[in-house]
């Protein structure tokens, strides 16, 4: 067992758990932040997705081991004020992007990802960005809709 | 995307603070919504329970079997775990249920009846030692013949008939008589949360389950039952629920007890949390069915006798087989006027797992077969599917097959013309119509390597219309006698009080705007007590598109009645006199029992004649597709729905139940699809039972139309399961308008369209009327 340190929401921490030990569990059950969702533990759903050096990654696939001092960001880090939303989530709020909500931390990270990288409100570019993430709820016409809204506004990082 | 919505009818009675003709406030935003998008919503898994062990499930691998024995390996320290088995059951080994015939556990020496059938349960304080205990506990089975094929079954759960006028006497004078067969699968809820419980003993052997759910009251009931608990020890308390869509109706009361059963023997909470595997190996799908149609039409395409046989698949337990049955019976004509009717339905038992609910509850099963078997018989009559639809559905004043007159909120007609409007569906059919025309004489060889895209990609356009009764079935309503409670606080606020559950369809939002504008008061100063059986009474189940309607009345019923009582003593509005009143009076609470809406005829459940429904919501589906003529694969492009839903609450979120329901259909009928072997569903993964991402979804037109229902004090139907009836036949359609071939089994895969379009090499510029006679098989 060795100690792992990295960065979670601009924090530094460490765990010293076994290297093979799943990211998507060292936030959950280690640092508590349950924000982030498991929905099928197999990078099919998209449930996990935070985002590790700014790329969004299925956190139920990545072993802690390869996120040893890297800057990991969670839907828990994403408004500046916690309690606050960010453009991006007031926008989701707005729309009707979140109905049962299970997807959409997610869902936020692969937006965020699109967004960061500079992503702009064409509909066909937004729907390749959150193809990995998958929603039962809405369809994905409000989700595609709150990210455009966001991109639009030019919501900071 | 676009919404057009209906300005409110004059013949709804307003809400007390709603001046007629006035633009209504602006809708309020999701009210648990911040919550969910910052990560903080606590959903079961999230909940941190100290000192909790882990439960899993031991499950057969045979699908029809005499369970002979638990073999526990005597090498495992076995002290280190908890195994509950059906004789640790203090209470009925059953589920509670329609029919007391599934068991919690199958004892030793009884006898498994499907594929993952629960045996045996284990607690563990670790999920390593979890895991090598479950490795480690074998079940001894001796295997029985099995029933697979539900058409075949002689074990019959439920069975239904319903008979109007003289269909043999009307097939006599048809000008056409065309038959049909048509077939769907399992579908998966896919809810992204799996299912997930857990149970806290407590003092005195009772027990409090935490979970993903949609009723608090049948896991209350169940609970009840299998450990012989009263209404107290049994408690039960929603969690943050991560998407239901039926499948977290009755399901949740198996892994509920399992919970409950394993934290009883181990004396420690246990969490209970399947994984995406067990969840799609071992709870419910959508039933199954095999529909068949035989339809008198005159030459003008008037439907005047309909003979049509359902077969559903149950699997292997009744669930709630009978009722879902029963929706699918009553609705199997369509929404369309036919003096001669004669349906018979049943329901049967395979060794496959149960099914149960799912959104549209029957009714997308056999509203796909009658809405395919229309379109094809317009195409055999050379009629649009446009003017056949026109010249047959319901006006107000019309008879339905169980007798039904349908005096108001008759919107079928609107419906359709709306949709086929906004989509142009006329123009853009003669377009698609010619191409198809056009390129069955160009000579082009599927398959072939000169073959360019534009000869490669078939468009194609479909419509359906679908109706959908609100509410429960029949006697239903009046059997649940549900209540909604709201309470003016000691302190002066406003307290909701129902067992109804938000699973993202927007409860917690609509109940506190429609009591707040019964009040008149702000939406902000109404609060919804939690989803907990100790504090709220049993508002009926969140299924059956009826909270909204029926719930949701309740609440306007109870808050009209407290204005008045409040405006009566006070003398001042309610928003003014409350706080004084709560002064005076302390605590008030208003307690709204059900009662039969006004008007109609009671329904009669042994001769299935009467009102089935309080009132029928409307739905009409254009869908634009692109076939890959080589590949057989399918792009749904467009879609445009309009779903009348009585009177839309809350905009964004209803376009929110017609967009979501719109892709499941959208995925029942292109690549959702369970593959069975020997009663054991095959793809039972997320890598191998597909949904729709984002490119697979087509952009959505949704239209709201408002034809209130006026035994509803606000008017609303209901919204959730309407988009479901109506969509996969729409998509199927726009196949075959595409293609000129007709895929009859759902899903319409690439396999299934290939091989329609083998069989008939000259189908692609065909029309059926051409190379067939013109009566008998549609095909």
């Amino acid at each position: 067992v060795t100690a792992y340190q990295f960065v979670v929401n601009g924090t530094a921490a460490e765990v010293d758990v076994p290297g093979m030990r799943r990211l998507l569990d060292v936030l959950r059950e280690d640092l508590a932040l349950t924000g982030t969702k498991e929905g099928c533990g197999e990078g099919e759903c998209g449930a996990c997705t935070v985002l590790v050096d700014g790329a969004p990654v299925d956190s139920c696939l990545v072993p802690i081991c390869q996120v040893g001092g890297a800057d990991v960001r969670t839907v828990e880090g994403l408004a500046p004020v916690a309690g606050d939303l960010d453009a991006l989530q007031q926008a989701f709020l707005v729309t009707g992007g979140a109905q049962c909500g299970i997807c959409t931390p997610g869902m936020l990270m692969a937006a965020r990802a699109y967004l960061d990288a500079g992503g702009g409100p064409d509909d066909g570019a937004i729907r390749e960005s959150i193809a990995g993430n998958l929603c039962r709820c809405t369809g994905y016409t409000k989700i595609v809709e709150a990210i455009a809204m966001a991109a639009s506004s030019g919501s900071p990082a | 995307m676009t919404t057009r919505t209906e300005p409110a009818s004059p013949l709804v009675v307003p809400p007390a603070t709603t001046v007629p003709g006035r633009a209504r406030p602006a809708a309020p935003l999701r009210r648990e919504g911040p919550e969910k998008l910052t990560g903080t919503a606590l959903y079961t898994d999230d909940i941190v329970v100290p000192g909790a062990w882990y439960g899993a499930t031991v499950r057969s691998t045979d699908a029809h079997a005499t369970f002979d024995a638990l073999d526990l390996d005597p090498d495992f320290d076995w002290s280190k775990v908890v195994v509950v088995t059906a004789a640790d059951i203090p209470g009925d080994n059953i589920v509670s249920s329609i029919k007391a015939d599934q068991p919690i556990l199958v004892p030793v020496g009884g006898e498994i009846q499907h594929h993952a059938e629960p045996l045996a349960l284990i607690a563990a304080p670790d999920r390593a030692t979890l895991r090598e205990a479950r490795h480690r506990a074998k079940p001894r089975t001796t295997k029985l013949p099995a029933v697979f094929d539900p058409a075949a079954s002689d074990h019959v759960f439920a069975s239904y008939s319903i008979d109007l006028g003289d269909p043999d006497a009307a097939f006599g004078a048809a000008d056409h008589v065309i038959e049909g067969e048509y077939r769907v699968g399992h579908q998966e809820q896919l809810y992204i949360e799996n299912n997930a419980m857990i149970a806290v003993p407590t003092d005195g052997g009772g027990v409090t389950v935490t979970g993903s759910l949609q009723c608090p009251y049948y896991l209350h009931e169940a609970l009840k039952r299998g450990l012989g608990l009263d209404d107290q020890a049994a408690r039960v308390i929603q969690a943050e629920t991560g998407g239901g869509f039926g499948g977290k109706e009755e399901f949740p009361s198996v892994i509920g007890l399992h919970a409950a059963l394993l934290a009883r023997k181990a004396q420690k909470p246990v969490r209970m949390i399947y994984d995406r595997h067990e969840d799609i190996a071992a709870t419910t799908k959508r039933h199954p069915a095999i529909v068949r149609h035989r339809t008198g039409v005159t030459r003008d395409g008037k439907l005047i006798a309909q003979d049509i046989e359902v077969v559903m698949d149950g699997g292997a337990y009744c669930t709630l087989t009978p009722v879902v049955l029963s929706r699918g019976t009553i609705h199997a004509g369509g929404p369309y006027r036919c003096p001669n009717v004669r349906i018979r339905a049943r329901a049967t038992r395979t060794n496959t797992p149960p099914n149960g609910a799912f959104r549209g509850f029957g009714a997308p099963q056999t509203e796909f077969a009658a809405e395919t078997h229309l379109n094809r018989i317009a195409e055999r009559l050379g009629i649009s599917p446009l003017d056949i639809r026109r010249r047959n559905v319901y006006q107000p004043g019309d008879t339905t097959p169980t007798g039904q007159i349908l005096r108001d909120s008759v919107a079928g007609e609107e419906v359709l013309e709306r949709a086929a409007e906004a989509a142009e569906f006329s123009r853009i059919r003669e377009r698609t119509g010619d191409a198809r025309r056009g390129r069955a004489g160009s000579g082009s060889v599927p398959g072939s390597a000169l073959r360019t895209e534009r000869d490669r990609t078939a468009s194609g356009i479909g419509i359906a219309l679908a109706w959908h009764g609100a509410g429960f079935t029949g006697s239903g309503e009046i059997k649940l006698a549900s209540v909604a409670s709201l309470e003016l606080t000691a302190e002066g606020r406003v307290r909701i009080l129902t067992g109804s559950t938000e699973m993202g369809q927007g409860t917690k939002t609509i109940f506190p705007q429609l009591v707040a504008d019964a009040l008149g008061v702000p939406e902000a100063d109404v609060e919804i007590a939690p989803q907990d059986t100790a504090y709220v009474p049993d508002s009926g189940p969140t299924v059956a598109s009826r909270t909204a309607m029926v719930v949701g009345g309740l609440l306007i019923k109870a808050a009209l009645r407290l204005r008045d009582r409040v405006e009566v003593e006070t003398g001042h509005p309610f928003a003014e006199g409350a706080a004084a009143y709560a002064r005076d009076h302390g605590a008030t609470r208003i307690d709204q029992q059900f009662e039969p809406y006004p008007g109609g005829t009671p329904f009669d459940d042994t001769t299935y004649t009467g009102d089935a429904y309080p009132a029928f919501g409307w739905a009409a589906c254009v869908a634009r597709v692109d076939v890959d003529l080589d590949t057989g694969e399918v792009d749904v492009r467009d879609v445009v729905a309009a779903d009348d839903v009585g009177r839309v609450i809350h905009p964004v979120l209803a376009e929110g139940q017609v967009e979501g329901g719109t892709l499941q259909a959208v995925g029942y009928a292109t690549i959702e699809e369970i593959k069975l072997r020997d009663g054991r569903y095959l793809n039972d993964r997320l890598a191998t039972y597909i949904i729709p991402t984002a490119l697979d979804a087509p952009r959505i037109e949704t239209i709201l139309v408002e034809a209130p229902f006026a035994g509803a004090p606000h008017g609303a139907k209901g919204v959730g399961e309407l988009p479901m009836d109506v969509g996969a036949p729409a998509v199927v359609a726009a196949i075959a308008d595409a293609t000129g071939v007709w895929v009859t089994d759902l899903p319409a895969s690439p396999e299934r369209i290939l091989a329609a379009l083998a069989d008939r090499p000259a189908a692609a510029g065909l029309r059926p009327a051409e190379s067939e006679p013109a009566r008998e098989l549609a095909s």
